[in-house]
Protein backbone atom coordinates (compact mmCIF):
# COMPACT_ATOMS: atom_id res chain seq x y z
CA UNK A 1 0.00 0.00 0.00
CA UNK A 2 1.58 3.78 -1.12
CA UNK A 3 1.62 6.20 1.89
CA UNK A 4 0.66 9.42 0.57
CA UNK A 5 1.32 12.62 1.97
CA UNK A 6 -0.82 15.71 2.37
CA UNK A 7 -0.38 17.34 -0.96
CA UNK A 8 -0.75 14.12 -3.21
CA UNK A 9 -4.30 13.16 -1.12
CA UNK A 10 -5.34 16.80 -2.07
CA UNK A 11 -4.54 16.21 -5.88
CA UNK A 12 -6.26 12.76 -5.81
CA UNK A 13 -9.46 14.65 -4.62
CA UNK A 14 -9.04 17.51 -6.57
CA UNK A 15 -9.09 15.82 -9.59
CA UNK A 16 -11.74 13.12 -8.79
CA UNK A 17 -13.73 16.00 -8.95
CA UNK A 18 -12.54 17.29 -12.66
CA UNK A 19 -9.77 15.37 -14.17
CA UNK A 20 -9.51 18.26 -16.40
CA UNK A 21 -8.11 20.50 -14.20
CA UNK A 22 -4.85 21.77 -14.83
CA UNK A 23 -1.21 21.07 -12.78
CA UNK A 24 -1.36 25.48 -12.72
CA UNK A 25 -5.43 25.26 -11.67
CA UNK A 26 -4.37 22.51 -8.64
CA UNK A 27 -1.74 24.55 -7.78
CA UNK A 28 -3.37 27.83 -7.44
CA UNK A 29 -6.24 26.27 -5.53
CA UNK A 30 -3.73 24.14 -2.98
CA UNK A 31 -1.40 27.37 -3.04
CA UNK A 32 1.51 25.45 -3.55
CA UNK A 33 4.22 25.36 -6.23
CA UNK A 34 3.26 23.92 -9.78
CA UNK A 35 5.97 21.98 -9.93
CA UNK A 36 5.33 20.62 -6.65
CA UNK A 37 1.84 19.34 -8.02
CA UNK A 38 3.54 18.17 -11.87
CA UNK A 39 6.04 15.82 -9.43
CA UNK A 40 3.30 14.69 -7.09
CA UNK A 41 0.74 13.77 -10.34
CA UNK A 42 3.79 11.96 -12.30
CA UNK A 43 4.69 10.17 -8.83
CA UNK A 44 0.89 9.19 -8.44
CA UNK A 45 0.64 8.17 -12.25
CA UNK A 46 3.88 5.84 -11.66
CA UNK A 47 2.77 4.55 -8.70
CA UNK A 48 -0.39 3.48 -10.07
CA UNK A 49 -2.56 5.03 -7.97
CA UNK A 50 -3.77 7.48 -10.74
CA UNK A 51 -4.67 4.70 -13.10
CA UNK A 52 -6.61 6.85 -15.58
CA UNK A 53 -8.22 9.96 -16.61
CA UNK A 54 -11.91 8.76 -18.19
CA UNK A 55 -15.29 10.52 -18.03
CA UNK A 56 -18.24 9.78 -15.99
CA UNK A 57 -20.32 9.03 -18.84
CA UNK A 58 -24.25 9.17 -18.24
CA UNK A 59 -25.24 5.98 -20.98
CA UNK A 60 -28.78 6.38 -20.37
CA UNK A 61 -28.73 9.90 -22.07
CA UNK A 62 -26.91 8.47 -25.44
CA UNK A 63 -29.00 6.65 -27.99
CA UNK A 64 -26.33 3.80 -28.23
CA UNK A 65 -28.19 1.06 -26.48
CA UNK A 66 -26.39 -0.88 -23.24
CA UNK A 67 -27.25 -3.70 -20.93
CA UNK A 68 -25.32 -4.08 -17.54
CA UNK A 69 -25.57 -6.80 -15.59
CA UNK A 70 -24.28 -7.15 -11.75
CA UNK A 71 -23.30 -10.95 -11.86
CA UNK A 72 -23.07 -12.70 -8.33
CA UNK A 73 -20.59 -15.39 -9.10
CA UNK A 74 -19.39 -18.50 -6.58
CA UNK A 75 -16.42 -20.28 -6.94
CA UNK A 76 -14.12 -22.80 -6.04
CA UNK A 77 -11.16 -21.16 -5.35
CA UNK A 78 -7.64 -22.94 -6.40
CA UNK A 79 -5.11 -24.32 -4.37
CA UNK A 80 -2.40 -21.88 -3.94
CA UNK A 81 -3.88 -19.17 -6.10
CA UNK A 82 -7.27 -19.06 -3.80
CA UNK A 83 -9.30 -16.27 -6.30
CA UNK A 84 -6.70 -14.93 -8.42
CA UNK A 85 -6.03 -16.79 -11.50
CA UNK A 86 -10.34 -17.53 -11.83
CA UNK A 87 -10.66 -13.76 -11.33
CA UNK A 88 -7.99 -12.96 -13.96
CA UNK A 89 -9.76 -15.38 -16.08
CA UNK A 90 -12.98 -13.13 -16.22
CA UNK A 91 -11.46 -9.63 -16.14
CA UNK A 92 -9.37 -10.49 -19.34
CA UNK A 93 -12.86 -10.23 -21.03
CA UNK A 94 -13.54 -7.16 -22.75
CA UNK A 95 -16.92 -7.39 -21.97
CA UNK A 96 -16.54 -7.37 -18.18
CA UNK A 97 -15.89 -4.30 -16.84
CA UNK A 98 -15.22 -4.44 -13.17
CA UNK A 99 -14.91 -7.72 -10.99
CA UNK A 100 -15.13 -7.68 -7.36
CA UNK A 101 -14.07 -9.89 -4.66
CA UNK A 102 -16.54 -9.70 -1.60
CA UNK A 103 -17.37 -11.47 1.53
CA UNK A 104 -20.54 -13.15 2.06
CA UNK A 105 -22.99 -15.02 0.19
CA UNK A 106 -21.11 -15.14 -3.29
CA UNK A 107 -17.28 -14.79 -4.00
CA UNK A 108 -17.53 -12.64 -7.55
CA UNK A 109 -19.11 -9.67 -8.08
CA UNK A 110 -18.71 -9.32 -12.01
CA UNK A 111 -20.52 -6.18 -14.24
CA UNK A 112 -20.72 -6.97 -17.42
CA UNK A 113 -22.16 -5.09 -20.38
CA UNK A 114 -23.53 -5.79 -23.36
CA UNK A 115 -25.35 -4.59 -26.34
CA UNK A 116 -28.44 -6.33 -25.41
CA UNK A 117 -29.81 -8.64 -23.04
CA UNK A 118 -29.15 -11.84 -25.39
CA UNK A 119 -25.10 -10.79 -25.48
CA UNK A 120 -25.51 -10.73 -21.86
CA UNK A 121 -27.05 -13.79 -21.61
CA UNK A 122 -24.24 -15.29 -24.12
CA UNK A 123 -21.31 -14.19 -22.09
CA UNK A 124 -23.01 -15.69 -18.52
CA UNK A 125 -24.00 -18.87 -20.41
CA UNK A 126 -21.35 -19.87 -22.92
CA UNK A 127 -18.33 -17.79 -21.10
CA UNK A 128 -18.52 -17.51 -17.10
CA UNK A 129 -20.72 -20.82 -16.38
CA UNK A 130 -18.36 -23.49 -18.26
CA UNK A 131 -15.39 -22.21 -16.23
CA UNK A 132 -14.95 -25.03 -13.97
CA UNK A 133 -14.36 -23.56 -10.93
CA UNK A 134 -17.81 -21.72 -11.21
CA UNK A 135 -20.39 -23.22 -9.04
CA UNK A 136 -23.11 -20.68 -9.57
CA UNK A 137 -24.02 -17.56 -11.53
CA UNK A 138 -27.13 -15.13 -11.00
CA UNK A 139 -27.08 -12.62 -13.22
CA UNK A 140 -28.77 -9.21 -11.85
CA UNK A 141 -29.78 -6.44 -15.11
CA UNK A 142 -29.50 -2.64 -14.20
CA UNK A 143 -32.54 -1.26 -14.51
CA UNK A 144 -31.27 2.54 -14.14
CA UNK A 145 -28.14 4.05 -12.73
CA UNK A 146 -28.61 6.87 -10.15
CA UNK A 147 -25.29 7.31 -8.90
CA UNK A 148 -21.93 6.76 -9.74
CA UNK A 149 -18.16 7.01 -8.04
CA UNK A 150 -20.54 9.93 -5.76
CA UNK A 151 -21.97 11.44 -9.47
CA UNK A 152 -25.48 11.89 -8.95
CA UNK A 153 -26.43 11.57 -12.67
CA UNK A 154 -30.56 13.07 -12.69
CA UNK A 155 -29.13 15.81 -10.46
CA UNK A 156 -32.57 18.19 -10.51
CA UNK A 157 -30.87 20.46 -7.77
CA UNK A 158 -30.91 23.75 -9.47
CA UNK A 159 -28.74 26.85 -7.98
CA UNK A 160 -32.36 28.62 -6.45
CA UNK A 161 -30.32 31.08 -4.74
CA UNK A 162 -31.08 34.98 -4.79
CA UNK A 163 -28.63 36.04 -8.06
CA UNK A 164 -27.61 38.94 -5.48
CA UNK A 165 -27.90 38.88 -2.07
CA UNK A 166 -26.30 40.80 1.34
CA UNK B 1 -62.99 48.03 -10.00
CA UNK B 2 -62.00 51.05 -12.08
CA UNK B 3 -59.02 52.57 -10.28
CA UNK B 4 -57.75 55.49 -12.28
CA UNK B 5 -54.08 55.86 -11.82
CA UNK B 6 -53.92 59.41 -10.24
CA UNK B 7 -56.19 57.82 -7.70
CA UNK B 8 -53.85 55.21 -6.53
CA UNK B 9 -50.92 57.52 -6.29
CA UNK B 10 -53.32 59.75 -4.10
CA UNK B 11 -53.86 57.10 -1.94
CA UNK B 12 -50.16 55.27 -1.51
CA UNK B 13 -49.41 59.04 -0.71
CA UNK B 14 -52.08 59.05 1.66
CA UNK B 15 -51.17 55.60 3.59
CA UNK B 16 -46.78 56.68 3.58
CA UNK B 17 -47.94 59.44 5.65
CA UNK B 18 -49.01 57.01 8.55
CA UNK B 19 -45.31 55.21 8.79
CA UNK B 20 -43.14 56.15 10.97
CA UNK B 21 -39.97 58.62 10.43
CA UNK B 22 -37.75 56.06 11.64
CA UNK B 23 -38.57 53.68 8.81
CA UNK B 24 -39.51 56.27 6.09
CA UNK B 25 -36.17 57.74 6.77
CA UNK B 26 -34.32 54.54 6.24
CA UNK B 27 -32.81 54.72 2.42
CA UNK B 28 -33.43 51.43 0.10
CA UNK B 29 -30.55 49.22 0.32
CA UNK B 30 -28.22 49.76 -2.52
CA UNK B 31 -27.45 45.74 -2.83
CA UNK B 32 -31.48 45.93 -2.87
CA UNK B 33 -31.06 48.74 -6.37
CA UNK B 34 -28.63 46.39 -7.55
CA UNK B 35 -30.72 43.17 -7.28
CA UNK B 36 -33.29 44.81 -9.25
CA UNK B 37 -30.89 45.12 -12.24
CA UNK B 38 -29.80 41.86 -12.38
CA UNK B 39 -33.54 40.55 -11.69
CA UNK B 40 -33.86 36.82 -12.50
CA UNK B 41 -31.62 36.46 -15.82
CA UNK B 42 -29.87 32.76 -15.64
CA UNK B 43 -27.11 33.18 -18.15
CA UNK B 44 -25.19 35.69 -15.81
CA UNK B 45 -22.50 34.53 -13.93
CA UNK B 46 -22.98 35.76 -10.20
CA UNK B 47 -20.44 36.48 -7.55
CA UNK B 48 -22.90 38.66 -5.68
CA UNK B 49 -24.73 35.57 -3.84
CA UNK B 50 -23.69 35.90 0.42
CA UNK B 51 -24.77 32.71 0.70
CA UNK B 52 -23.39 29.23 0.50
CA UNK B 53 -23.42 27.49 -2.94
CA UNK B 54 -23.52 23.76 -0.71
CA UNK B 55 -27.19 22.61 0.09
CA UNK B 56 -27.50 21.60 3.76
CA UNK B 57 -26.23 18.46 4.68
CA UNK B 58 -28.33 15.67 3.86
CA UNK B 59 -28.35 13.83 7.24
CA UNK B 60 -29.35 17.51 8.66
CA UNK B 61 -32.24 17.69 5.88
CA UNK B 62 -33.20 14.08 6.84
CA UNK B 63 -33.40 14.96 10.29
CA UNK B 64 -35.90 17.53 9.88
CA UNK B 65 -37.57 15.54 8.08
CA UNK B 66 -38.09 12.50 10.40
CA UNK B 67 -39.13 14.50 13.44
CA UNK B 68 -41.37 16.33 11.25
CA UNK B 69 -42.76 12.79 10.68
CA UNK B 70 -42.65 12.52 14.38
CA UNK B 71 -45.39 15.37 14.98
CA UNK B 72 -42.43 17.54 16.26
CA UNK B 73 -43.95 20.32 15.15
CA UNK B 74 -44.68 22.68 18.14
CA UNK B 75 -43.34 25.74 19.71
CA UNK B 76 -40.27 24.83 21.56
CA UNK B 77 -39.25 26.48 24.74
CA UNK B 78 -38.71 30.01 24.16
CA UNK B 79 -35.32 30.41 24.20
CA UNK B 80 -34.89 27.01 21.99
CA UNK B 81 -34.53 23.65 22.56
CA UNK B 82 -32.47 22.58 26.01
CA UNK B 83 -30.68 20.19 23.90
CA UNK B 84 -29.91 22.41 21.33
CA UNK B 85 -28.29 25.20 23.85
CA UNK B 86 -26.52 22.75 25.53
CA UNK B 87 -24.92 21.50 21.85
CA UNK B 88 -24.23 25.48 21.42
CA UNK B 89 -22.64 26.30 24.56
CA UNK B 90 -20.16 22.77 24.18
CA UNK B 91 -19.26 23.80 21.07
CA UNK B 92 -18.73 27.23 21.99
CA UNK B 93 -16.38 26.18 24.30
CA UNK B 94 -14.69 23.73 22.08
CA UNK B 95 -14.06 25.75 18.85
CA UNK B 96 -13.71 29.03 20.22
CA UNK B 97 -12.84 28.45 24.24
CA UNK B 98 -15.93 30.71 25.68
CA UNK B 99 -18.10 29.01 28.00
CA UNK B 100 -21.87 30.21 27.82
CA UNK B 101 -24.54 28.92 30.15
CA UNK B 102 -27.26 27.13 28.19
CA UNK B 103 -29.89 28.01 30.61
CA UNK B 104 -29.27 31.62 31.01
CA UNK B 105 -26.92 32.51 28.71
CA UNK B 106 -28.28 31.87 25.58
CA UNK B 107 -30.93 32.09 23.44
CA UNK B 108 -31.80 30.12 19.86
CA UNK B 109 -32.82 33.33 17.52
CA UNK B 110 -34.50 33.62 13.99
CA UNK B 111 -31.03 33.51 12.34
CA UNK B 112 -27.96 35.55 13.75
CA UNK B 113 -29.95 38.83 12.13
CA UNK B 114 -32.62 38.86 14.85
CA UNK B 115 -29.71 38.49 17.74
CA UNK B 116 -28.71 41.50 15.76
CA UNK B 117 -31.91 43.08 16.22
CA UNK B 118 -32.72 41.98 19.90
CA UNK B 119 -29.37 43.01 20.93
CA UNK B 120 -29.93 46.56 19.39
CA UNK B 121 -33.26 47.01 20.57
CA UNK B 122 -32.66 45.73 24.38
CA UNK B 123 -29.79 48.41 24.43
CA UNK B 124 -30.41 51.83 22.50
CA UNK B 125 -32.01 54.65 24.19
CA UNK B 126 -32.81 57.06 21.33
CA UNK B 127 -29.74 59.31 20.91
CA UNK B 128 -27.16 56.58 22.08
CA UNK B 129 -24.48 56.01 19.61
CA UNK B 130 -23.65 53.08 18.03
CA UNK B 131 -20.00 52.90 16.58
CA UNK B 132 -19.72 50.30 13.51
CA UNK B 133 -16.42 49.57 11.19
CA UNK B 134 -16.91 50.11 7.28
CA UNK B 135 -17.48 48.91 5.18
CA UNK B 136 -19.35 46.03 7.00
CA UNK B 137 -22.49 44.17 6.47
CA UNK B 138 -25.43 46.90 5.24
CA UNK B 139 -28.04 45.86 8.42
CA UNK B 140 -26.33 47.44 11.06
CA UNK B 141 -27.21 51.06 10.35
CA UNK B 142 -30.93 50.63 9.47
CA UNK B 143 -31.26 48.85 12.46
CA UNK B 144 -29.83 50.99 14.77
CA UNK B 145 -31.71 53.49 13.47
CA UNK B 146 -34.94 51.36 13.04
CA UNK B 147 -34.21 51.64 17.24
CA UNK B 148 -33.85 55.22 17.70
CA UNK B 149 -29.82 54.53 17.81
CA UNK B 150 -26.94 57.14 15.65
CA UNK B 151 -25.00 54.94 13.67
CA UNK B 152 -21.65 56.16 13.19
CA UNK B 153 -19.22 54.64 10.77
CA UNK B 154 -15.42 53.95 11.55
CA UNK B 155 -13.47 53.77 8.08
CA UNK B 156 -11.43 51.29 7.65
CA UNK B 157 -8.88 50.71 4.99
CA UNK B 158 -7.38 47.90 2.77
CA UNK B 159 -3.30 49.53 3.98
CA UNK B 160 -4.66 48.22 7.50
CA UNK B 161 -6.44 44.47 5.75
CA UNK B 162 -9.50 46.35 6.60
CA UNK B 163 -9.08 45.61 10.79
CA UNK B 164 -10.04 47.74 13.05
CA UNK B 165 -7.51 50.17 14.62
CA UNK B 166 -8.02 51.37 18.40
CA UNK B 167 -6.57 54.67 16.95
CA UNK B 168 -9.86 54.88 14.74
CA UNK B 169 -12.38 53.95 17.38
CA UNK B 170 -11.01 55.72 20.06
CA UNK B 171 -11.38 59.45 17.45
CA UNK B 172 -15.44 58.20 16.89
CA UNK B 173 -16.15 58.04 19.99
CA UNK B 174 -18.21 60.31 22.27
CA UNK B 175 -20.14 60.53 25.27
CA UNK B 176 -22.71 59.14 23.66
CA UNK B 177 -21.03 56.51 22.65
CA UNK B 178 -22.73 52.78 24.06
CA UNK B 179 -22.37 49.96 21.53
CA UNK B 180 -19.62 48.78 19.01
CA UNK B 181 -20.51 46.23 16.13
CA UNK B 182 -18.13 43.82 15.06
CA UNK B 183 -18.06 41.45 12.29
CA UNK B 184 -15.10 39.74 12.06
CA UNK B 185 -14.54 37.46 9.85
CA UNK B 186 -16.20 40.33 7.76
CA UNK B 187 -18.77 41.02 4.95
CA UNK B 188 -17.97 42.41 2.92
CA UNK B 189 -13.73 42.20 2.89
CA UNK B 190 -12.61 39.26 4.30
CA UNK B 191 -10.89 40.73 7.27
CA UNK B 192 -10.11 39.20 10.06
CA UNK B 193 -8.94 40.33 13.84
CA UNK B 194 -6.07 38.50 15.74
CA UNK B 195 -5.84 37.97 19.14
CA UNK B 196 -3.35 40.84 19.45
CA UNK B 197 -5.55 42.93 17.02
CA UNK B 198 -8.23 42.93 20.30
CA UNK B 199 -6.20 43.84 22.97
CA UNK B 200 -6.10 47.13 22.15
CA UNK B 201 -9.37 47.20 20.79
CA UNK B 202 -10.49 45.83 24.29
CA UNK B 203 -8.74 48.15 26.49
CA UNK B 204 -10.77 51.29 24.18
CA UNK B 205 -14.33 49.16 24.73
CA UNK B 206 -13.25 49.21 28.31
CA UNK B 207 -11.68 52.43 28.81
CA UNK B 208 -15.31 53.97 27.36
CA UNK B 209 -17.28 51.24 28.94
CA UNK B 210 -18.83 50.44 25.60
CA UNK B 211 -20.86 47.19 24.88
CA UNK B 212 -20.11 45.05 21.71
CA UNK B 213 -22.62 43.15 19.70
CA UNK B 214 -19.82 40.85 18.04
CA UNK B 215 -21.41 39.25 14.99
CA UNK B 216 -19.27 35.87 14.27
CA UNK B 217 -21.24 34.49 11.51
CA UNK B 218 -18.33 33.84 9.45
CA UNK B 219 -16.42 32.47 12.38
CA UNK B 220 -15.55 29.19 11.06
CA UNK B 221 -14.67 29.83 7.74
CA UNK B 222 -11.13 31.27 8.87
CA UNK B 223 -7.98 30.76 6.65
CA UNK B 224 -5.48 32.05 8.36
CA UNK B 225 -4.93 31.88 12.18
CA UNK B 226 -7.67 30.09 14.21
CA UNK B 227 -10.92 32.89 14.65
CA UNK B 228 -10.47 34.34 18.24
CA UNK B 229 -13.81 35.24 19.69
CA UNK B 230 -14.04 38.90 20.65
CA UNK B 231 -15.91 37.18 23.89
CA UNK B 232 -12.43 35.26 24.81
CA UNK B 233 -10.79 38.40 25.46
CA UNK B 234 -9.68 38.66 28.80
CA UNK B 235 -12.26 41.29 30.67
CA UNK B 236 -14.62 40.94 27.15
CA UNK B 237 -16.85 38.26 28.32
CA UNK B 238 -19.47 39.87 30.27
CA UNK B 239 -19.80 43.11 28.05
CA UNK B 240 -19.89 40.99 24.71
CA UNK B 241 -23.37 40.31 23.29
CA UNK B 242 -22.02 37.18 21.18
CA UNK B 243 -24.06 36.48 17.52
CA UNK B 244 -23.29 33.36 15.62
CA UNK B 245 -25.47 30.84 13.17
CA UNK B 246 -25.91 28.05 10.99
CA UNK B 247 -26.49 29.28 7.58
CA UNK B 248 -22.72 29.97 7.07
CA UNK B 249 -20.84 26.87 8.20
CA UNK B 250 -23.65 24.56 7.82
CA UNK B 251 -24.71 25.61 4.78
CA UNK B 252 -28.42 26.31 6.71
CA UNK B 253 -29.53 30.35 5.29
CA UNK B 254 -32.84 29.31 4.66
CA UNK B 255 -33.72 27.63 7.94
CA UNK B 256 -33.32 30.85 9.93
CA UNK B 257 -31.41 29.59 12.76
CA UNK B 258 -28.73 31.74 14.55
CA UNK B 259 -28.44 32.29 18.71
CA UNK B 260 -26.88 34.77 20.76
CA UNK B 261 -24.94 34.13 23.79
CA UNK B 262 -24.02 36.67 26.69
CA UNK B 263 -24.55 37.71 30.11
CA UNK B 264 -27.26 36.49 31.80
CA UNK B 265 -28.61 40.31 32.50
CA UNK B 266 -28.19 40.96 29.07
CA UNK B 267 -30.04 37.68 27.72
CA UNK B 268 -32.63 37.87 30.17
CA UNK B 269 -33.82 41.36 28.24
CA UNK B 270 -33.27 40.04 24.61
CA UNK B 271 -34.74 37.27 25.41
CA UNK B 272 -38.73 38.98 26.78
CA UNK B 273 -38.67 41.22 22.95
CA UNK B 274 -37.87 37.48 21.45
CA UNK B 275 -40.79 35.81 23.20
CA UNK B 276 -42.92 38.53 22.25
CA UNK B 277 -41.91 38.89 19.02
CA UNK B 278 -41.23 35.59 17.17
CA UNK B 279 -41.67 33.00 20.75
CA UNK B 280 -39.05 30.61 18.85
CA UNK B 281 -37.25 30.18 16.40
CA UNK B 282 -38.92 27.24 14.05
CA UNK B 283 -38.37 23.70 15.83
CA UNK B 284 -37.58 21.95 12.58
CA UNK B 285 -34.74 23.83 11.98
CA UNK B 286 -33.59 23.37 15.75
CA UNK B 287 -33.70 19.79 14.98
CA UNK B 288 -31.05 19.74 11.69
CA UNK B 289 -28.87 22.41 13.64
CA UNK B 290 -28.83 19.85 16.23
CA UNK B 291 -28.08 17.04 14.02
CA UNK B 292 -25.53 19.38 12.80
CA UNK B 293 -23.70 20.12 15.83
CA UNK B 294 -23.60 16.66 16.53
CA UNK B 295 -23.09 14.76 13.43
CA UNK B 296 -22.05 17.51 10.78
CA UNK B 297 -18.43 18.81 11.63
CA UNK B 298 -17.03 17.03 9.32
CA UNK B 299 -19.14 18.22 6.56
CA UNK B 300 -18.34 21.91 7.99
CA UNK B 301 -14.87 21.23 7.59
CA UNK B 302 -15.09 20.22 3.60
CA UNK B 303 -16.85 23.00 2.57
CA UNK B 304 -14.36 25.17 4.71
CA UNK B 305 -11.69 23.94 2.70
CA UNK B 306 -13.19 23.97 -0.89
CA UNK B 307 -13.61 28.32 0.25
CA UNK B 308 -10.34 28.17 1.19
CA UNK B 309 -9.54 26.71 -2.39
CA UNK B 310 -11.64 29.00 -4.42
CA UNK B 311 -10.70 32.06 -2.24
CA UNK B 312 -6.51 31.45 -3.45
CA UNK B 313 -8.13 30.97 -7.08
CA UNK B 314 -10.11 34.51 -6.84
CA UNK B 315 -6.86 36.59 -5.16
CA UNK B 316 -4.51 35.39 -7.22
CA UNK B 317 -7.04 35.73 -10.56
CA UNK B 318 -7.90 39.80 -9.76
CA UNK B 319 -3.80 40.04 -9.11
CA UNK B 320 -3.46 38.70 -12.70
CA UNK B 321 -5.80 41.41 -13.99
CA UNK B 322 -4.04 43.72 -12.44
CA UNK B 323 -6.67 44.70 -9.65
CA UNK B 324 -5.39 45.01 -6.17
CA UNK B 325 -6.26 42.42 -3.87
CA UNK B 326 -5.87 42.45 -0.34
CA UNK B 327 -5.85 38.79 1.22
CA UNK B 328 -9.10 38.14 2.86
CA UNK B 329 -8.34 35.51 5.61
CA UNK B 330 -12.00 34.76 6.59
CA UNK B 331 -15.90 34.06 5.21
CA UNK B 332 -16.60 33.94 1.57
CA UNK B 333 -15.81 36.84 -0.25
CA UNK B 334 -12.57 38.71 -2.15
CA UNK B 335 -13.15 42.54 -1.96
CA UNK B 336 -10.44 43.76 -4.61
CA UNK B 337 -10.16 47.56 -5.73
CA UNK B 338 -11.33 48.93 -8.77
CA UNK B 339 -9.95 52.29 -8.38
CA UNK B 340 -7.19 51.86 -11.10
CA UNK B 341 -10.39 51.36 -13.62
CA UNK B 342 -11.06 55.19 -13.03
CA UNK B 343 -14.64 54.04 -12.70
CA UNK B 344 -16.87 54.21 -9.66
CA UNK B 345 -17.96 51.01 -7.66
CA UNK B 346 -21.58 51.15 -8.90
CA UNK B 347 -20.16 51.91 -13.13
CA UNK B 348 -17.96 49.65 -12.51
CA UNK B 349 -20.52 46.69 -11.05
CA UNK B 350 -23.13 47.51 -13.82
CA UNK B 351 -20.86 47.70 -16.53
CA UNK B 352 -19.77 44.53 -15.69
CA UNK B 353 -23.19 43.91 -15.44
CA UNK B 354 -23.97 44.86 -18.57
CA UNK B 355 -20.85 44.02 -20.89
CA UNK B 356 -19.77 40.72 -19.32
CA UNK B 357 -22.66 39.40 -17.25
CA UNK B 358 -21.10 39.11 -14.21
CA UNK B 359 -22.97 39.92 -11.36
CA UNK B 360 -20.81 41.70 -8.20
CA UNK B 361 -21.84 43.88 -6.01
CA UNK B 362 -20.90 47.55 -5.69
CA UNK B 363 -18.56 48.04 -2.71
CA UNK B 364 -20.03 51.97 -1.86
CA UNK B 365 -23.50 49.72 -0.51
CA UNK B 366 -21.18 48.48 2.72
CA UNK B 367 -20.83 51.75 4.14
CA UNK B 368 -17.43 54.09 4.56
CA UNK B 369 -14.19 52.56 2.60
CA UNK B 370 -16.53 50.35 0.05
CA UNK B 371 -15.95 53.03 -2.88
CA UNK B 372 -13.77 52.63 -5.62
CA UNK B 373 -13.74 48.32 -4.39
CA UNK B 374 -16.36 45.56 -5.68
CA UNK B 375 -17.55 42.52 -3.57
CA UNK B 376 -17.21 39.14 -4.94
CA UNK B 377 -18.18 35.88 -3.39
CA UNK B 378 -16.61 32.79 -3.89
CA UNK B 379 -19.23 30.44 -3.03
CA UNK B 380 -19.65 29.32 -6.32
CA UNK B 381 -18.28 26.43 -8.14
CA UNK B 382 -14.34 26.43 -9.47
CA UNK B 383 -15.76 26.86 -13.21
CA UNK B 384 -17.91 29.87 -12.72
CA UNK B 385 -15.35 31.39 -11.13
CA UNK B 386 -12.66 30.52 -13.74
CA UNK B 387 -14.87 31.91 -16.24
CA UNK B 388 -15.92 35.17 -14.01
CA UNK B 389 -12.33 35.72 -13.56
CA UNK B 390 -11.68 35.28 -17.84
CA UNK B 391 -14.89 37.66 -18.09
CA UNK B 392 -13.37 40.37 -15.99
CA UNK B 393 -10.10 40.37 -16.90
CA UNK B 394 -11.27 40.95 -20.50
CA UNK B 395 -13.84 43.94 -19.13
CA UNK B 396 -10.88 45.42 -17.23
CA UNK B 397 -8.97 45.41 -20.25
CA UNK B 398 -11.25 46.86 -22.33
CA UNK B 399 -11.66 49.21 -20.14
CA UNK B 400 -8.70 50.53 -19.02
CA UNK B 401 -7.97 50.64 -23.20
CA UNK B 402 -10.87 53.41 -23.13
CA UNK B 403 -8.71 55.09 -21.39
Amino acid sequence: MTELNDLKLKVLELLKEDARRTPTLLATLLGVAEQDVCTAIKELEDQHVIVKYAAVVNWDKVDDEKVTALIEVQITPERGRGFEGIAERIYLYPQVKSVYLMSGAYDLLVEVEGRNLREVANFVSEKLSPIDSVLSTKTNFTLKKYKQDGIIFEDHQEDNRLMISP
Amino acid sequence: MNIKPEALTDSNKAMSSYLSPLVREIPSSGIRKFFDLVGGNKDIITLGVGEPDFTTPWHMREACVYSLERGFTSYTSNAGTPELREAISEYLDEQFAVRYDPKSEIIVTVGGSEAIDLALRALIVPGDEILVPEPCYISYSPITSIGGGIPVGIETFAKDEFKLTAEALEAKITPKSKVLILCYPSNPTGATMTYEDWLPIAKVVEKHDLIVISDEIYAELNYGEKHVSFAAVPGMMDRTILVSGFSKAFAMTGWRIGYTCGHPDLIAAMLKIHQYTVMCAPSMGQVAALEGLRNGLGEKDRMVEAYNQRRRLMVEGFREIGLECHEPRGAFYVFPSIQSTGLSSDEFAQRLLAEAKVAAVPGNVFGLGGEGYLRCSYATSVSQLTEALDRIGQFVEKVKKEG
